[in-house]
């Protein structure tokens, strides 16, 4: 069990706190705030607005895609519509949502730390994020770029749009990933309460810790790529240009070379929060511990050696063509074993059926999708006919927004009560996760069929036989829409008039759950101290004494 | 299959839903306006199914493909299996309710990630042997070069000089014929942007890329018209970019080329009408429009006798000579406010008659 100095626990031998919310007052003590849980708040705030734009811009292009004649968009509105839709959701959504809501949030809290080691750094990071995220979305919205998130040379160097900026926008939420992740590199490292060995760390924190080396160290390429970019445009010095006698192939290895990495920043916070859920739910250790923890690490690193995979067709050779195929598998091990362990804690369980839990299990289903189909994009022969098609849209929506977004929406409904201090109407939950779930299926699963057919992604129109599945995928999308809506709608309410939360209402065992709801502005009174591991959970039958490592 | 469940009324029901949105959207300023390929279908019966196998490669890509989706679907059900009976079996029924003190095991641990690991390097060898396969053209191929531009294919066949077909984003038109049965590689290069060729039936797909040669080579199997797609994002008009190419008996085929390529005045036919066939056959119709609308290059709407202003500064009035020189030295004069590398020179692929009657349809564009 863990222990804090001072019990904190409501009914203990002091009264409740002011939270962090209300321990100071006023515009100014947000805007100057070093407190890493109103950062995380902010960020949260910040990333839904940004999600509900590129929604908006999803929902009409799905609308477009009713009927295959231009009817609704003239095709430059329609390419600048999915190139709103990919920017905003990779570079202002999900890359930021999870480390920089969940992360800030519940990092030093599960660390049982006061803050993160740079508060001051922290609050710098956001507003560079935030200057980063007006800049870019200015520029998408009046620059009309119409590129697609890749940027791919010569067409983005060619065209008359605002290329500069928007990859410029980049660029500072850029920085803001790199100095995020060095600030929670090292809170790992120095910050943990004592007892808080590394086999002790919740697998959120793993995940956050894996992430965050990623960030480091992938980002600044993708930094440079956009320099490169830039001074091309402006200096006029050939790089990626062939007029200039620039190499247009040699960007997309510097591309990928970021955003096959980047796909695992997007997905391990994603993990971390599984591995919570699905443990605390069902009240069970969870299974495989260290291998899950390593398999976040093992990925980390073999993500950096399988950029070709994105570029089978392009060109690059043969050789590489068949290295990058292996490697690509090679990554698929780790991410199976990791599926293999949740489902495996649920085992001799004792599993609540509550949102956050619904959400879990949508994500195994999901995932499990999305990680299969990986499969088939990885082995060459197959990834030709499938390469640029809807198949593949459909497998980066399975592991991103099936991924990533739905282990998102389990996470907040999760620490809903902890950061918010109200409980979210369960009916409502379960209702919303149904809708999602399956408005999200319906969506995507279609895109599949019409991928393996042939229809080509990024297409305004399309021959008139692929109708019917796109219909189908349209109306998945509104079903999909109003589910999301519902829950956005449902939670903010509970702000007004949701139950009090307690401390602790699931029975979660890390360090988060000891303190007040929402948390105290110090976090812990005291200092917590820690000796046993976060899935240590008192309904465990020790009987047969505790199978430990 | 799923084809055939929706019935016209959901068209209509579509057509609708997005009538209804293009009244609410905000109006935008017309574009050059942007037609569906009409392409012909796609020969699948079934949704579920790959497309026509139409190539020697096709076969042994769907085996694969099979291959995965069947793996891919037990361990789905094992997967999902378990997690739906373990949600059934341990559903939480008291809240003090026991939970096992399981933590790890060694020997399922290694199961599951030796499994897999053995059936990828499985997948792996077998997308890997079919790929070098798809990298190495026989020596005995014909080769046609393709050249991608915003927005068509040009198709040469240097064995047979002075046969160039063309795609078109307006019309169906027959953009590649070859023979079945014989080994075909296509040496292709884009002049703008990157673009990809893809032929769904026939499961190839390569990158056009400026500045450098890429190849891909195949062998048709099927005789028929299959569509050809572009799989690389390239502006506007990308999702028109589209094709046929025609798939012939050997025997037949030098003919039904030579045919196809032959673009001559047909005796009932006026020397405008040549000339628009031309328009369209040769690739004019992607970079200029005849409605006025702006393009890659100037509308030819009212551009006869016209007063240009070019780059520099000069002005002229567009006459017979002007217009030759534009077709076979774009360079010569530019037009303000676009790129000469833009045009491509016709020098030796367009005829003295056949720009006359060019000239003679833009004089019909008043
Ligand atoms: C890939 C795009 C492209 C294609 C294909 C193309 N053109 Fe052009 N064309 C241009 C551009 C750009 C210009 C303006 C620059 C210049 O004057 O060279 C132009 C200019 C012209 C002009 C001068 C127009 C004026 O306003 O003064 C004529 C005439 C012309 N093209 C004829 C043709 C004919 C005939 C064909 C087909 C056989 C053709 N073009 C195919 C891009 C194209
Ligand atoms: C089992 C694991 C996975 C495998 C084997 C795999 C394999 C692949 C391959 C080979 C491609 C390239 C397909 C093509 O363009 O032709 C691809 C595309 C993609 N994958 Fe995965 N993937 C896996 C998991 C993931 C995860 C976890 C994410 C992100 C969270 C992800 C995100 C993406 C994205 C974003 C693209 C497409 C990018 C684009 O072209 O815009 N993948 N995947
Ligand atoms: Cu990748
Ligand atoms: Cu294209």
């Amino acid at each position: 069990m863990v222990t804090a100095d001072k019990s904190s626990s409501p009914g203990g031998d002091h009264a409740r706190e002011p939270s962090f919310y209300t321990s100071q007052k006023g515009l100014k003590s947000w805007l100057f705030t070093l407190d890493h849980k109103r950062l995380g708040m902010m960020y949260l705030v910040s990333t839904m607005i940004f999600f509900f734009v590129g929604g908006v811009a999803a929902l009409s292009l799905r609308t477009e895609l009713l009927t295959p004649e231009l009817d609704v968009f003239s095709a430059t509105t329609y390419n600048k519509l999915f190139t709103v839709h990919g920017a905003v959701m990779v570079f202002l959504v999900i890359i930021p949502s999870v480390p920089g809501a969940m992360g800030n949030f519940l990092l030093p809290l599960m660390l049982g730390a006061k803050d993160v080691a740079f508060p001051r750094l922290n609050l710098l990071s956001f507003y560079i994020y935030t200057l980063g995220a007006v800049f870019f979305l200015i520029t998408l919205l009046t620059g009309s770029l119409d590129t697609g998130w890749t940027f791919y040379t010569p067409y983005s160097t060619s065209t008359g749009t605002a290329v500069i900026s928007a990859t410029f926008g980049a660029f500072i939420l850029g920085f803001s990933s790199i100095l995020t992740g060095l600030n929670f590199l090292v809170t790992v490292h120095k910050m943990r309460a004592p007892g808080l060995t590394w086999n002790r760390l919740p697998l959120f924190v793993w995940a956050i810790y894996s992430t965050a080396v990623i960030q480091i160290l992938a980002t600044p390429v993708l930094a440079i790529t956009l320099m490169l970019l830039i001074i091309e445009r402006t200096l006029n010095i050939g790089i990626f240009d062939p007029a200039m006698g620039g190499d247009p192939v040699l960007f997309q290895h510097f591309f990928w070379f970021y955003s096959h990495p980047a796909v695992y920043i997007m997905i391990l916070p994603g993990f971390g929060i599984i591995s919570e859920l699905v443990a605390v739910h069902s009240r069970k250790h969870i299974f495989g511990y260290k291998a899950i923890a390593l398999s976040s690490v093992a990925i980390a690193i073999i993500s950096f050696l399988v950029w070709g995979h994105h570029m089978f067709v392009s060109g690059q050779s043969e050789l590489a063509g068949v290295v990058f195929s292996f490697l690509t598998f090679a990554v698929a091990v780790p991410t199976a074993i990791k599926v293999f362990s949740w489902v495996a804690t649920l085992y001799k369980g004792s599993i609540e059926f509550n949102t956050p839990m619904l959400y879990a299990l949508a994500f195994l289903f999901t995932f499990t999708i999305g990680g299969l189909t990986g499969v088939f994009l990885g082995a060459l022969s197959v990834d030709i006919h499938l390469h640029d098609t809807y198949f593949v849209v459909a497998h980066f929506h399975y592991v991103m927004m099936g991924g990533t977004i739905i282990a998102f929406i389990g996470g907040i409904h999760h620490w809903w009560g902890k950061m918010t201090g109200r409980m979210f109407n369960e009916t409502h939950g379960r209702w919303g996760c149904l809708l999602v779930f399956i408005g999200f299926n319906v969506t995507f699963f279609s895109q599949f069929l019409v991928g393996q057919q042939g229809m080509p992604r990024r297409y305004a129109t399309y021959v008139p036989q692929f109708q019917n599945i796109h219909v189908i995928s349209t109306i998945g999308s509104y079903i999909l829409g109003v589910g999301l809506l519902w829950t956005a709608i449902y939670l903010l309410r509970s702000l007004k008039s949701g139950a009090q939360a307690s401390d602790n209402p699931y029975g979660g065992a890390s360090l988060e759950w000891i303190t007040q709801s929402p948390p105290i502005e110090h976090n812990f009174h005291g200092q917590p101290r820690v000796d046993t591991d976060p899935y240590n959970f008192p309904q465990i039958d020790r009987s047969g004494g505790m199978d430990h490592h | 299959m799923l084809s055939m469940f929706l019935a016209p009324e959901i068209k209509e029901a579509a057509k609708a839903v997005v009538s209804n949105a293009a009244a609410a959207a905000p109006a935008v300023p017309a574009a050059a306006p942007v037609s569906v390929p009409k392409l012909p279908p796609l020969e699948t019966a079934n949704s579920w199914a790959m497309p026509t196998e139409a190539s020697t490669f096709a076969e042994s890509t769907d085996n694969l493909y099979y291959f995965i989706t069947a793996l891919s679907v037990i361990f789905f059900v094992l997967i999902i299996g378990a997690m739906l009976y373990f949600m059934k079996k341990y559903a939480r029924r008291s809240e003090d309710q026991k939970t096992s003190s399981l933590t790890h095991n060694g020997k399922i641990e290694f199961l599951w990630s030796a499994i897999p690991a053995v059936l990828l390097v499985v997948i792996f060898a077998w997308g890997e042997i079919d790929w070098i396969k798809q990298t190495s053209p026989p020596p005995d191929a014909i080769d046609i070069r393709v050249t991608g531009r915003q927005w068509y294919w040009q198709v040469d066949y240097p064995d047979y000089p002075g046969v160039t077909l063309t795609s078109s984003t307006e019309e169906p038109l027959i953009t590649m014929m070859v023979p079945k049965g014989r080994p075909v590689r296509l040496i292709m290069t884009s002049e703008d942007v990157l673009h990809s060729f893809y032929v769904p039936a026939f499961r190839v797909k390569k990158d056009l890329v400026p500045g450098r040669y890429t190849t891909l080579w195949f062998e048709a199997t099927k005789v028929g018209e299959f569509n050809i797609f572009c799989a690389e994002y390239c502006g506007d008009r990308h999702s028109s970019m589209g094709g046929v190419i025609k798939v012939l008996e050997p025997d037949s085929f030098e003919a039904a080329l030579r045919e196809a390529a032959k673009l001559e005045q047909k005796p009932v036919e006026s020397a405008a009408d040549f000339g628009k066939r031309i328009y369209t056959r040769r690739g004019c119709v992607a970079c200029h429009t005849l409605d006025g609308s702006a393009a890659t290059g100037p509308s030819w709407k009212g551009l006869y006798g016209k007063e240009e202003s070019l780059v520099g500064g000069e002005t002229l009035k567009v006459d017979d000579n002007y217009i030759k020189e534009s077709i076979l030295q774009p360079k010569a004069k530019i037009v303000a406010g676009y790129t000469a590398a833009n045009m491509p020179s016709y020098q030796g692929q367009l005829d003295d008659k056949q720009i006359t009657a060019v000239i003679e349809f833009i004089k019909t564009q008043k």
